[in-house]
């Protein structure tokens, strides 16, 4: 008889006080002397049932939550000990190994996040036990030039926010004559209201590196920086970690696996600017400087880290590319639309019921991921509309939730796919307010290089601060209209080019709110 | 070529300087780093996680000790929102302003915890007891509005759970003047 438990151990997990669950799982284990696997486990999304604790007999689970330390000895007096008594279905989430039963997971099609709450981050033996490494080990038996081949046939984007093709930037690098090569990770999650690659990396670090390895082997990269954000110590530990193991089983160093393959990987830590999201800040924060962006092109391709080649991507395109290389490009690319292959995970909360990470395919409705999955609404309140991609992004109105997730369908709402952040808004929230909040956001975050940035974003502010106050008059609305477009069109880099957006897409669906804030 | 640019500037840098050498445990840091030019920001990491903050004879250390200009010391260290200028107190409390918390009314409880402590963000009181911060989004949103209070995070806030939150460590301090 095999049994074991599961206890969610990440960042949200410990702040919805897992780690006292945690010593009073093993108190009662010790006490009772019972030969029981207990297990740490990474975010297995369910943020809003929080801390989540699976027990696993003979491979019957059973997932709960939330499980306060209070019910940790009725949950296992139930079912490790004799008492029937049975346990409140308040707590019971579902009793399917699959998990299927419980609405807010079995409408999910899990790739990238697909071990993240199953295994412990900490240990490379479980990763290897679900293929781990495979997908890196049938690579080196492709040509690179094949490798990028089925990374452009899986239709896999950027999911940084921008949806770039992934094949193309790396068919680009692997092309250029020069070397050495960087591959970088960015892991810098700036959208403030986003978690998902934090999740990734703590849920399942390996596979972020594993992506890196096929990564650096069809482009010829020698070294791999994963720049991660400043205020994730758990990521930064667990990676260090991940890194030795990878180190000591093989996969880094000189020549390997006998490939002729030489990759190291390098931890940077970010220092908290949001600006160092962008590719060629984020180059000058790694060479150590202030994280100001340049003109582009030079793209990094053709001018990246000291100059040389350089490729960057987000953790969850990385974390993609091992299932795309094991199940077939063509398996990746059906899961999605005609244009986004493969699946997005979403860091959903807000005024939501059922608030979590979720990964969904490409082509879903909105609609469906917000009632569906997120089950509406909180408190039964209806939702007024959808906030994607946070700072640089905007915001979809209730009648337009039918848009499916596609970069290029969402594109069309005014608003961005964005990197992952969805955070759902209902009636109680204003749209003015909403708006006020981000420009607050980018107007801090804007580095100053370029004027129109600098100075647009603060005039942008001192306008909507005016319309929060309802002191604003129609000439601030004309004002704010025309600085959107001049900040949007002429600022050197992503964070000001998208600032507007906020306002923009609040002004288009939500005009009324303006025209009330003025007085009309 | 390369060489000699570092001599030119190490020479400039020394001029008039009648610094002493940097304190052991300071000298120590910045030797790993020697010829490191990447390597400004993770030494100010390092420093900030030593001493809580960069002390300002610091910077000028790190700048001679390392070869870099005083003024691309002084920019990297006031570019970056991680680090702090200033002595922090003794407890950091940090109020979540990300996009979840800001729609769960972060910004009251950040205004209840001004004005009951009498500082504003970014600023620390006068019994050196408490810095007051904002953080955009800890990753646990789900709990929103949440506070973290040194290394532990508070989920669910109101204004009166907030202060609630911090009482003890006030009152384990000894501290009388409590307003309540
Ligand atoms: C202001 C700004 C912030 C950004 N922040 C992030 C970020 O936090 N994470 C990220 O992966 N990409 C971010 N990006 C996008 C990156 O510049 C870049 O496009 C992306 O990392 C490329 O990877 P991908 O092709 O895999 O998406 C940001 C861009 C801008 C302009
Ligand atoms: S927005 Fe506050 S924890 Fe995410």
């Amino acid at each position: 008889m095999t049994r074991s438990i599961r206890i969610g151990m990440s960042t949200s997990d410990i702040a919805a006080g897992a780690e006292a669950t945690f010593r009073a799982i093993s108190t009662y284990i010790n006490r009772h002397q019972l030969p029981v696997e207990v297990k740490q486990t990474g975010s297995l999304g369910v943020c809003h049932r929080e801390p989540l604790v699976e027990v696993d007999i003979n491979g019957h689970s059973t997932l709960y939550g939330p499980v306060t330390p209070a019910r940790v000895t009725p949950l296992l007096d139930f079912h490790f000990g004799t008492d029937s008594r049975g346990v409140s279905t308040e707590w019971l989430i579902s009793q399917q190994a699959d998990r299927n039963d419980y609405p807010f997971l079995g409408k999910q099609v899990k790739v990238t996040t697909q071990l993240c709450g199953l295994i412990d981050p900490h240990s490379l033996d479980d990763y290897l036990a679900h293929d781990g490494y495979q997908a890196f080990k049938q690579a080196l038996t492709m040509s690179p030039a094949a490798v990028i081949q089925a990374i452009q046939d899986s239709k896999l984007r950027g999911r940084g926010g921008a949806g770039f093709p992934t094949g193309i930037k790396w068919d680009l690098m692997r092309k250029r004559p020069i070397s050495p090569k960087y591959l970088i990770c960015n892991a810098d999650e700036g959208d403030p209201g986003a978690f998902m690659d934090r999740a990734m990396i703590e849920g399942d670090p390996h596979r972020l590196l594993e992506g890196m390895l096929i990564a650096a082997y069809a482009m010829g990269a020698t070294k791999g920086y994963l720049y991660v954000r400043a205020e994730y110590p758990l990521a930064v530990s667990i990676l260090h970690r991940a890194i030795q193991q990878a180190s000591e089983y093989g996969v880094t160093g000189q020549n390997i696996l006998g490939s002729g393959l030489d990759f190291e990987f390098v931890i940077k830590e970010g220092a908290g600017a949001f600006v160092c999201g962008e590719e060629t800040a984020l180059m000058h924060s790694i060479e150590g400087k202030r994280g100001m962006p340049r003109m582009r092109p030079p793209y990094p391709a053709e001018y990246g880290l000291w100059g040389y080649p350089s490729n960057i991507n987000n953790v969850e395109t990385l974390v993609s590319v091992p299932s795309i290389i094991l199940n077939g490009p063509d398996w990746f690319a059906k899961l999605g639309t005609e244009t986004s292959g493969g699946t997005k995970a979403f860091a959903l909360a807000g005024t939501i019921k059922k608030s979590g990470l979720v990964e969904v395919p490409m082509g879903m409705p909105l609609r469906e991921l917000i009632y569906d999955i997120g089950g509406g609404g909180e408190a039964g309140r209806t939702i007024k509309a959808v906030q994607l991609g946070g700072p640089s992004g905007g915001c979809i109105p209730q009648s337009l939730l039918d848009t499916r997730i596609d970069y290029d369908d969402i594109k069309t709402t005014g608003a961005i796919m964005g990197s992952g952040g969805m955070i759902v808004l209902d009636e109680t929230i204003s749209m003015v307010n909403m708006a006020h909040y981000f420009l607050t956001f980018t107007q801090d975050e804007s580095c100053g290089k370029c004027l129109p940035c600098r100075v647009g974003t603060r005039k942008m502010l001192n306008i909507l601060e005016r319309l929060v106050n309802q002191e604003g008059t129609q000439n601030d609305l004309d004002q704010l209209r025309r600085l959107c477009d001049t900040v949007g069109r002429t600022s050197l880099c992503g964070l000001g080019q998208t600032a507007p957006n906020p306002v923009l897409t609040t002004m288009r669906y939500f005009e009324d709110e303006y025209l009330a804030a003025i007085g009309k | 070529m390369k060489l000699q640019t570092k001599k030119r500037l190490k020479k400039n840098v020394y001029k008039g300087d009648t610094m002493p050498p940097p304190p052991p445990e300071l000298a120590e840091m910045l030797a790993k780093y020697h010829g490191q030019p990447d390597a400004l920001i993770t030494v100010l990491e390092e420093i900030q996680r030593h001493y809580g903050y960069l002390p300002r004879h610091h910077l000028e250390y790190t700048a001679r000790e390392l070869s870099f200009p005083l003024s691309q010391v002084f920019g990297v260290a006031t570019f970056y929102n991680l680090f702090q200028l200033k002595p922090p107190g003794r407890h950091q409390i940090r109020v979540c302003t990300g996009t979840a918390c800001h729609v769960g009314h972060s910004k009251v409880i950040l205004t209840h915890l001004k004005e009951k402590l009498g500082i504003n963000e970014d600023e620390t009181t006068p019994d050196k007891l408490f810095t007051l911060q904002t953080v955009a989004c800890v990753g646990a949103c789900s709990l929103a509005p949440v506070m973290v209070v040194n290394e532990h995070t508070h989920g669910r806030m109101t204004t009166d759970k907030s202060w609630q939150a911090i009482q003890p460590l006030h009152d384990e301090n000894d501290v009388t003047e409590v307003e309540s």
